[in-house]
């Protein structure tokens, strides 16, 4: 394919600007910007405020004697720092975003308008609930929303992030067991498993027993039988997997780990490939969180804030987290305390869930309808079968398709030409694009997961694969030293990152020594 | 559909190229009997106009804060965040970004965590902060976790001042995680005895300041008498604006700082997103849970940042991790960092001067009123007032003349009918001397 459209080559752009040197270190549009402690200087503030009223004080004697050591900057000059950091930055703003199993698709603007209504973002957690009854039946709505998509019968709000959600997950698990009277302790988790599935069950009291991918890159059912057993708590399964596969046993999955007497967590990372097509319920699902900062939109903003409400069967329905809405004859009203003969299992989090995200995910949902979803996760599964593809002659797909919304490819292809994935994916940068996930899931030798989402056109991801089949092609032919220098053309290039562990600096310090004492 | 580029026509050409005759047939691992062939039962697609004006509806239904007197604290709190934060913090680039696991492209994102930490590690008088994580009370939570982890013991003593989302969030982890928190009786006056609760089992205290009820206290002698009974102190702080003229909790023997971030930066959202801070002393680095930004060099041999000592993390350690933590808050984080940098140490020290002038102020005109005793020798910019009445229908009355007069205690402690009469009040540079007045006067009338 030489669809290079419009794209530099790498000759066009190897004519040394890499090598270009100014006397203000600054490189055109790549700006060097200083640490806001290296720039500010006393007197200077970017907020002015009104004279402080005569008041008796009443500290009890406990003001702060030394100073604080903050810089302060002008408006201005901080309108300028963080915009010259923010063009520091790749961006799915800027261009085609394939991290695999991070779903970084398009962040509507709508959705940032209206969570920053007054009626939403001015609203404080402990008013009295006559005055947030359209906030609490906005909820209810995404409530009606999340449950009439995945079919499950009850859902909790509260969970911060996707982490969060597992995490409320399992521990209704573990609340329905004990319920149950049983002391059942065995988690399964399949090796492809996202890192925090693991954590979090050995969080919550589980053992965790890993059970290991077939050569299909599902689970390997025969393995997972007898791994069965009577203390077996459940199974944490991402469904589609974390190899972009929809796990085609599932059923049958789900029958034999209730047959043993555990539940089905699925971690739902991956629910925006099945969106409107798919109900967990109908899979035998127990419990799935949904990360609304992937399958809905809400945008990832350089890690969070994210939101994971999770739905559950009716088995676990009991055991929800507080606080939930519930309605009532005289409107909506926060249920917020786990009170007596309550088999709710506590709570996970100050007040009610990340509200903003809540706005903002049925704001997506709402444009989008059910037609639109279906079509969304349709799109998005177009996108990396098309990707696989078109890429498939020359880079090595490390299980056949169809795949779901993710492209998998191991290393094979860069077998014998010195260059590895990582150099690959740096590569990549130089192209404009920023790399695909790599080296995850663990059960694929050095892993290549690629995710375009349904938000890239064609002509775009032509582009991209037209950059993937340029590099591929330059391994092949023996060119790892350009590779292996890669990124050129980024501020900054690879980074020491042994160096940075070693000898962790964490904060800035004065050249005289700390600037604040910690004792 | 406004957010899906293809055309039939690119559909189609796709299709072609993949072998398939349609997109339901790159669903064929799907079980059968799981597909869907049909929308599920909600409505259909709108245009932006539509949903604009379903949600505005919704939004419309609300009194939001600002449309009345606030005077609502409890760990949330109104402040003014200048308008270059949000506009900044809306730069796609920030906004649209991911993790920033790979640091040649991400160092905007690197270098404000890097400037966050700092600014964290500053106001808290501590060594070492993380990039931040969820809100106060999870950060609480990860507090006692880490100092189970560094003592080796499962016992948590908890404040009677201790916000009591806080405290349950604790007991949550506590029940399902293995280990055990016991809270002191809560009460307004904090005439409870930490120290005296710390046995050899017992890892942490933790004690919020200034306390739920707004109440301040010098805690060097409690980490002392914590300290010498081979346990940490855990200072929890809900509002920081405090930090910029209270005693910092390192400057009185805090060994972890688990803050809620909010009031810097982030507007009140309904309880979130906020921005949970967490920091500590730097021997006990290698414990923390959450992100962290180091710097280093690049190949060329400039400076720049990386994520760093990940090897406590979930996607390295998996089930040994420190925390399953993930995703944070690092939209609010920016946020934070972006108005700290503007306020800088003066700006930080007048707002908060503002604030406790206008709660001292406060308290004398409450004060005033009959029926109201305030109950506060030190605070910063809420204390709690006791009612000759149970305060919820007296915040309810109020809210209904347009003041948001605080939080009865009986909201946050449903299960402590003695508090039933306290009422939690508090004050920021936002509110002015007539909304103070009008706020001294209906409650004169309600009462």
């Amino acid at each position: 394919m030489d669809k290079s459209q419009g794209r530099t080559s790498r000759e066009g752009v190897s004519d040394g600007a890499d090598q270009v040197t100014t006397a203000s270190g600054h490189r055109g549009l790549l700006m060097e910007e200083p640490l806001i402690f290296e720039q500010g200087s006393d007197g200077r503030i970017g907020v002015d405020l009104p004279e402080v009223p005569e008041h008796k004080m009443r500290l009890g004697a406990l003001e702060r004697s030394g100073p604080i050591g903050l810089p302060s900057l002008s408006e201005p000059q901080t309108i300028r720092h963080f915009t010259r950091l923010s063009q520091k930055n790749y961006a799915i703003d800027a261009g085609l975003y394939p991290l695999g199993s991070c779903t970084m698709k398009h962040n509507p603007r709508i959705n940032e308008k209206l969570a920053r209504l007054p009626g939403f973002a001015d609203l404080h957690p402990l008013q009295p609930r006559s005055t947030v009854q359209g906030a609490l039946a906005l909820m209810d709505l995404l409530a009606h929303w999340l449950k009439s998509l995945t079919g499950m019968p009850a859902v909790a709000l509260s969970p911060a992030a996707g982490a969060h959600g597992e995490y409320c997950g399992m521990v209704a698990i573990r609340a329905a067991i004990e319920a149950r009277g049983e002391g059942r302790r065995r988690v399964l988790v399949p090796e492809s498993a996202h890192g925090t599935n693991p954590a979090t069950a050995a969080s919550i009291g589980f053992t965790v027993d890993p059970i290991p991918a077939g050569p299909d890159g599902r689970v390997d059912i025969a393995a997972m039988k007898a791994k069965l057993g009577p203390d077996i708590a459940g199974l944490m399964l991402t469904n589609p997997n974390t190899c972009g596969l929809f796990e085609r046993d599932i059923i049958e999955i789900a029958r034999l780990i209730h047959e043993s007497g555990g539940y089905f967590y699925c971690d739902g990372a991956n629910f925006n490939a099945i969106v409107g097509r798919v109900r967990p319920a109908d899979l035998g699902i127990d419990a799935m969180h949904i990360n609304l900062h992937k399958t809905f939109s809400t945008p990832h903003g350089g890690g969070g804030p994210g939101s994971g409400p999770v739905v559950f069967s009716q088995a676990l329905a009991p055991y929800v987290p507080v606080p939930y809405v519930v309605h009532g004859p005289d409107g909506f009203r926060l249920v917020e305390t786990a009170g007596e003969g309550s088999t709710s299992f506590g709570r996970l989090k100050g007040y009610h869930g990340q509200m903003g995200m809540f706005v903002r995910a049925l704001a997506y949902m709402m444009s989008h309808g059910a037609d639109g979803l279906r079509q969304a996760a349709g799109d998005a599964v177009l996108n990396a079968n098309y990707v696989m593809a078109q890429l498939k002659d020359v880079m090595t797909v490390a299980f056949d398709g169809p795949c779901m919304h993710e492209a998998l490819f191991d290393d094979r292809f860069l077998k014998d030409t010195g260059v590895t994935t990582l150099d690959f994916a740096k590569a990549l940068i130089d192209e404009g694009y920023h790399p695909m996930t790599m080296y995850f899931p663990l059960v694929v030798h050095g892993a290549l997961l690629i995710e375009p989402t349904e938000s890239e056109s064609k002509d775009t991801i032509d582009q991209f694969i037209g950059s993937l089949r340029s590099l591929a092609g330059r391994a092949k032919a023996g060119d790892a030293a350009s590779f292996h220098a890669a990124p050129r053309l980024t501020p900054r290039r690879r980074l020491d990152e042994t160096r940075a562990a070693r000898q962790p600096i964490l904060r800035w310090r004065s050249a005289g020594g700390t600037s604040q004492a910690a004792d | 559909m406004r957010y899906l580029p293809h055309t039939e026509a690119d559909r189609r050409a796709m299709l072609a190229a993949i072998g398939a005759p349609s997109i339901d047939a790159l669903f064929r691992d799907v079980p059968e009997r799981a597909r869907l062939n049909r929308p599920v039962d909600l409505p259909p697609h709108k245009t932006e106009l539509e949903v604009e004006r379903a949600i505005g509806a919704l939004a419309a239904q609300n009194k939001h804060a600002g449309s009345m007197a606030c005077f609502l604290g409890g760990g949330a709190y109104r402040h003014h965040v200048p308008a270059a934060v949000d506009h900044l913090i809306q730069r796609g680039e920030f906004l649209t970004s991911y993790t920033p696991y790979q640091p040649e492209v991400s160092q905007g994102t690197l270098q404000y965590l890097f400037e966050f930490q700092t600014q964290v590690g500053m106001i808290t008088g501590m060594e070492v902060a993380n990039a931040s994580l969820y809100d106060g009370a999870t950060a609480t939570a990860e507090a006692v976790m880490m100092a189970n982890r560094v003592t080796r013991r499962s016992k948590a003593v908890l404040s009677g001042g201790l916000h009591p989302h806080y405290r349950d969030v604790v007991a949550t982890y506590a029940r399902w995680g293995g280990f055990e928190a016991v809270s002191a009786r809560p009460d307004a006056m904090g005439s409870e005895d930490l120290a005296s609760m710390v046995d050899a089992e017992t890892s942490c205290v933790v004690v919020q300041n200034p306390s739920a009820f707004g109440r301040l206290r010098d805690l060097a002698p409690l980490a002392k008498a914590v300290q010498a009974k081979g346990a940490l102190l855990v200072v929890v702080v809900t509002e920081v604006v405090s930090l910029g003229l209270v005693r910092p909790p390192g400057a009185m023997g805090a060994d972890i700082v688990a803050a809620e971030g909010q009031s810097i930066g982030n507007a009140l959202n309904f309880g979130g997103p906020y921005v949970g801070l967490f920091a500590t002393r730097e021997k006990y680095l290698r414990q923390m849970p959450g992100r962290l930004v180091g710097e280093t060099l690049d190949a060329d041999g400039r400076r720049g940042w990386v994520l760093t000592l990940s090897t406590r993390e979930q996607h390295i350690r998996r089930e040994k991790a420190t925390s399953n933590i993930c995703t944070n808050s690092g939209l609010c984080a920016l946020a934070f960092t972006i108005h700290m940098t503007m306020l800088g140490e003066q700006g930080l020290t007048h707002m908060a001067r503002l604030n406790h002038a206008n709660a001292s102020l406060l308290a004398e005109k409450l004060a005033g009123v009959r029926g109201v005793t305030v109950l506060a020798d030190a605070f910063f910019n809420e204390f709690t007032v006791k009612l000759s009445k149970p305060a919820s229908p007296i915040v309810d009355a109020l809210a209904d003349r347009g003041i948001l007069a605080g939080v009865p205690a009986a909201r946050l402690w449903s299960d402590r009918p003695e508090l039933a009469d306290h009422l939690i009040v508090a004050a920021t540079e936002t509110n002015t001397t007539d909304e103070m007045d009008r706020f001294a006067r209906l409650l004169g009338e309600v009462l």
